[in-house]
């Protein structure tokens, strides 16, 4: 019989994680408990305030630098910046679900299980407040990033994955216009993250079964062992790298990387809008941090043999999008393929086997975070009777309609398209930089070729936008409330700021960049 | 010339030097900025701006009389720090900088005076004075500067301010063409300058005066001359000198007061001070001077000859003004005393030019805007403020004693004939010769305007003198003609004044083939001969239509044919190789642009396709690319790859 010890848990570096996971309970009570006049204010405040508190003690516990709950979980650099980061980009987020005045009642269905479609559905559509599950799903979801780039076990990072992920999948579902759309990709989503989840699976199987038979060593999945096992283990080496492919596929899917990107444009597209930005900032945050940790972590002795492998999917990645974004004449399908663009360039900083290519990576991660929810913002805005008008020839002449938002949406796609002064230029120099210091230089020409190849959609639009006589279809902009407000500009400062005086932000990142192992 | 070169730190009241160009530039963007709000009060603005900066300059003046070293330099910030290279935004005041201020503010406050009611009935007055502000503050930067980068800083400046004033009634497509002429040939100049700065920072590693001039020594000669024909070709553009001449008589398409100012406290006497400043680069290559000698000859036989030829009021004074800047740019080219000469000569000549173009701009003002000469006549009688003041700038000119230009041109003369060898004839005939066709043209231009017959145009009944606010800045000027040279040759005056910064006069006698009591007295016979001769041709008036005329007249009349030359020898082949070019861009490089545009829309249709919307594709694709991933990691496993 061997003696169970609990293992030693330090609370106070894990508590951004738990005040998360609490109030996603307490909000699930609130939906039980309050009454539905007062729930939206009440979850939204509580969801707001959770993340606001979540971030403090990420600021406070800013030395922290250890291994706790027993190997699970670490708490270093990269994990305090980037679940910083995921807090920042969440609480944004937060802001565009909670606008109830763009659309009257909220981007969300009233009650999701009416059939779409139907005289009742087109009813619940003229402004009956919105579902208020939406917070206790996306504090769920927020929470669960928290822990995924905090996971030092492949274990630990596997149910991370899913307590994210299913909050995702129900939340696509839940658009208020439009609702058969939002229900396939929801579908979509569910299915082909279900299937990606297996591959992660098998590979952490394949990764046990490689650990074990290590003299002196129990077999486990945490990075120590792992990392451990890469040197010593008598095991074939087969294991280890299916093992490796295996896993680098499921986090792939996430980071929708091609060939793994093909849900990204459907589901992008059918979720409601401000699902669509929280995904685009925060699971990019919290799949790239797991696999700088996998990568800087438990492989760190094997994984750059195989840079070459994950180099072509960095290309083919950066290729697909921009490529497929030159054809697109939905809004939120070109943000798609952009934002499948934009993990190929991430994919170069992670490839960067340096700290600098970390930092740049963590960077560009906050960078385009800001920039991509802007984005998002201004999307709610551009309607008609029907809910957003995101068909591209929809947007022709919007400048002369509302100069303002137009101004704004042009500033950020300039940001996307790397212009200098905003961060898309800083961060792609972060990224591109530390990789052709690492000797990566044909993927900084393939990015910078992409890139090119990128400014042609986004000026497109801008073209668009200004260039174009407003037709009769022209949809208005409307003028937004407080929330929407709030977000879109400090995603537009943000972009501005971290263009023009980058230093603070990357000091910190490089400051951060470290693992502890 | 081996003493090195060194500044003091400003401190005191001297340590507000850059308000001297801070001033104007605030007054300039809050007369911008305000747009119509400033309307009613904005030119008052413009006007106590400079009139703060002549203040300002005057007392600077003063506290610089009171220093030891006679010059100060005042470091605000870090202009440039890239790799090697390192500008201050730093200003330097000292007796050479201290003149050119107290020219520039006092002579252009009294031509911004004038401009207020030149300019009443324009709806554009704001404007108006917010650009000249801009100019004067540019033109400041550009004589306070304490390094090349500064200058080139100021210099652009009044590129800048001069386009936008040349070209201010843009409405005429005649002012619009100026503005862009003026603005092109200053352009040629520019480059030079710009590659001249290059090449300081490539070979000494720095552009700050006093480093560049203590290093000239270690340089070669062909770097010494290369870097000063560079400096020589911007001087060139920014003051009209052969061979980039051209733009400055058509810059009289601005309205008046704007050619004053060009013509008189700014702009135009850039390129001499340029020279001036540069003073150790230009003294360390003698066939560097003997160019810069040359175009000054060149230009000043030019712009006699072509002035004499033509009968727009504005455009005879243009041309002198391109002849006397070939006097000045013949003092700096002579070196050493005539350095100072030069000096002497801009501000004389900013006094009497400023003095005769407001003139002309009174004389337009009470004759319906007409600038033909030989409209004119007979207006002593009815102008009688703007006839006595425009007899001073003219007599001013010619350089009769006691008048300020004899004081000022005559030596410049009696230097040209100081060399020993037969370029004396060359050079002193050529300034000799000069003084006699001034005195013609300048006396030509004098007596059709003011005496003979009345030949005016019939819409014209009872011509009127100019109201308070412009014949006062007349008069002060007309005192400043008269009394100006005389002033500044007084017990050495300026000349001692500058020495500092130009070096001593030659104290020896100097062996020159005449002696200087010839000198003057031949330069006075020309002139009088020269003025004696136009007077008694237009004594009577002249016909007012163009007559047939010989070769000479003929050529000057277009200009001595520098627009034909330069339409043939630039724009022609220029325009050449613009439509090539633009042929080889439609044709190759759009091509190939567009073809790869196509083929990405092209690969991009096609692989939307496969984006079917079907889940099972989805998966399938998925799992194609999980089997390649596999085998790519399996394949570098086994050592395949990598």
């Amino acid at each position: 019989m061997t003696e169970l010890k609990l293992p030693s848990i330090d609370y106070s570096a894990l508590s951004p994680i738990l005040i998360m996971l609490g109030t996603a309970l307490l909000g699930v009570l609130v939906e039980a408990l309050v009454p539905r006049r007062w729930r939206h204010v009440v979850q939204l405040t509580l969801a707001l305030l959770a993340v606001l508190a979540a971030l403090t003690m990420v600021v406070l516990n800013a030395d922290e630098r250890m291994i706790t709950a027993g190997q699970a979980l670490a708490v270093d650099g990269p994990t305090l910046f980037l679940q910083g980061a995921i807090l920042v980009l969440a609480a944004m987020a937060l802001l565009l679900i909670g606008d109830r005045s763009v659309e009257r009642g909220g981007a969300f269905v009233a009650q999701a299980a009416v059939t779409a479609e139907s005289a009742d559905d087109r009813r619940q559509a003229e402004g009956r407040n919105g579902l208020t599950e939406v917070y206790p799903l996306t504090t769920f979801a927020i929470g669960g990033m928290l822990i995924f780039v905090a996971a030092n076990d492949l274990l630990t990072m596997f149910i991370a994955l899913e307590v994210f992920s299913l909050p995702l999948y129900l939340l696509c579902a839940l658009a208020r216009r439009r609702r058969l759309l939002s229900q396939e990709a929801a579908m979509k989503y569910f299915l082909l993250g279900a299937y990606s989840s297996a591959f992660f699976l098998f590979g952490v199987a394949l990764i046990y079964g490689f650990t074990s038979g290590i003299p002196g060593r129990t077999a486990g999945v945490d990075f120590a062992t792992i990392n451990a096992a890469v040197s010593e283990s008598p095991a074939s080496q087969v294991l280890l790298f299916a093992g490796m492919a295996l896993l680098a596929i499921g986090l792939l899917f996430k980071a929708a990387a091609a060939p793994f990107h093909v849900w990204t444009p459907d589901v992008y597209q059918g979720a409601p809008t401000p699902v669509t930005g929280f995904m685009a900032a925060c699971t990019k945050v919290a799949a790239f941090g797991a696999l700088l940790r996998v990568f800087h972590v438990a492989f760190a002795d094997a994984a750059w043999d195989f840079t070459p492998v994950l180099g072509a999917v960095a290309v083919l990645t950066m290729l697909v999008g921009a490529v497929l974004a030159v054809t697109q004449t939905d809004i939120k399908r070109l943000l798609a393929y952009s934002s499948i663009a934009n993990a190929g360039y991430l994919l170069v900083g992670v490839l960067a086997p340096s700290r600098d290519g970390l930092s740049g990576t963590m960077f560009y991660l906050v960078a385009y975070g800001f920039s991509v929810l802007a984005a998002f913002a201004v999307v709610t805005l551009v309607r008609d009777a029907d809910g957003e008008a995101t068909h591209l020839s929809r947007w022709a002449g919007l400048g002369r309609r509302s100069p303002f938002f137009a101004g704004l949406f042009t500033f950020i796609l300039l940001a996307f398209a790397g212009i200098p002064l905003t961060s898309g230029f800083t961060s792609k120099f972060a990224i591109f930089g530390p990789a052709l210091d690492g000797g990566q230089a044909w993927l900084v020409i393939a990015g910078v070729l992409t890139s090119m190849v990128l400014a042609f959609p986004y000026l497109r639009v801008v073209v668009m936008m200004w260039l174009s006589e407003p037709g009769e279809s022209t949809p208005t902009v409307t003028v937004p409330g407080g929330l929407t407000a709030a977000a879109l500009m400090i995603g537009v400062l943000a972009t501005l700021v971290l263009g023009v005086a980058p230093a603070p932000l990357l000091d910190l990142a490089t400051g951060a960049a470290e693992f502890v192992r | 010339m081996e003493e090195t070169v060194e500044y003091a730190q400003a401190t005191g009241l001297l340590g507000s030097v850059w308000l001297l160009v801070a001033i104007p530039l605030v007054s300039a963007a809050v007369l911008l900025l305000l747009g119509r709000r400033a309307d009613r009060w904005g030119h008052w603005l413009g006007v106590a701006a400079i009139g703060a900066a002549f203040v300002l300059g005057l007392s600077f003046f003063f506290q610089l009389r009171g220093l030891e070293n006679k010059s100060v330099e005042l470091s605000l910030w870090d202009f440039i720090a890239v790799g090697d290279l390192r500008v201050d935004f730093g200003l330097l005041f000292d007796p050479l900088a201290a003149v050119f201020v107290l020219l520039i503010t006092g002579v252009g406050f009294l031509i911004h005076l004038y401009a207020v009611e030149y300019m009443a009935h324009d709806a554009g007055r704001r404007r108006f004075f917010a650009y000249f502000n801009l100019f004067v503050a540019a033109m400041l930067l550009l004589v306070l500067g304490n390094n090349y980068v500064m200058l080139y800083f100021g210099w652009e400046g009044v590129g800048l301010a001069s386009y936008l004033l040349i070209s201010f009634w843009y409405g005429r497509p005649s002012a619009a063409t100026a503005g862009k002429k003026a603005f092109l040939m200053n352009r040629v100049g520019d480059t030079g300058l710009a590659i001249g700065i290059f090449i300081m920072f490539a070979t000494l590693g720095t552009t700050q005066y006093d480093e560049v001039f203590n290093g000239v020594g270690a340089l070669t000669s062909t770097t010494v001359l290369v870097l000063g024909l560079l400096l020589l070709l911007g001087a060139a553009g920014k003051s009209g000198q052969f061979p980039l001449q051209a733009w400055l008589p058509d810059a009289m398409e601005g309205p008046t007061p704007v050619s004053a100012l060009i013509h008189a406290a700014t702009m135009v006497t850039a390129g001499v001070y340029l020279i001036a400043r540069s003073n150790p680069i230009f003294s360390a290559n003698s066939t560097l001077q003997l160019v810069v000698l040359s175009v000054g000859a060149l230009t000043l036989l030019m712009g006699c000859i072509i002035g004499a030829a033509k009968d727009d009021i504005k455009r005879v004074l243009a041309w002198s003004t391109v002849s006397q800047i070939g006097y000045m740019f013949l003092g700096v080219g002579l070196g050493g005393g005539a350095y100072a000469l030069a000096i002497i000569h801009l501000l004389a000549h900013g006094f009497f030019k400023a003095n005769m173009f407001l003139g002309a701009g009174s004389v337009m003002h009470g004759m319906n805007d007409q600038v033909d000469i030989r409209r004119f006549g007979g207006l002593r009688k009815h102008m009688k403020i703007t006839w006595l003041t425009f007899m001073m700038g003219w007599l001013a000119i010619i350089g009769l004693p006691p008048l300020s230009g004899y004081f000022s041109k005559e030596p410049i003369i009696a230097s040209a004939f100081e060399r020993e060898d037969w370029t004396a004839w060359l050079y002193g005939g050529a300034a000799l010769l000069g003084a006699g066709l001034t005195a013609f043209y300048m006396t030509r231009l004098f007596v059709l305007t003011f005496h003979g017959p009345k030949r005016w145009t019939e819409d014209i009944e009872h011509p009127h003198e100019s109201p308070m606010l412009m014949t006062i800045p007349l008069i002060l000027l007309a005192a400043g003609s008269v009394a100006a040279g005389g002033l500044m040759v007084l017990n050495g005056g300026v000349a001692s004044w500058l020495a500092p910064v130009l070096g001593e006069e030659a104290t020896g006698e100097a062996h020159g083939v005449l002696s200087h009591e010839v000198i003057t007295i031949l330069s006075l016979l020309v002139t009088v001969l020269g003025a004696g001769l136009a007077w008694f041709l237009f004594r009577a008036g002249t016909a007012t239509a163009q007559q047939p005329a010989g070769v000479l007249v003929t050529a000057a009349r277009r200009n001595l044919y520098a627009d034909a030359v330069n339409e043939a020898v630039f724009e022609k082949p220029g325009i050449f190789l613009t439509r090539a070019l633009v042929y080889l861009d439609n044709r190759g490089i759009d091509g190939l642009v567009n073809g790869l545009a196509a083929a990405v829309g092209g690969g991009s249709g096609r692989l939307r396709r496969m984006q079917t919307g079907f889940v099972r594709s989805y998966a399938t694709s998925i799992l194609a690319g999980a089997l390649l991933v596999m085998a790519a990691f399996l394949a570098v496993q086994a050592g395949w790859l990598a």
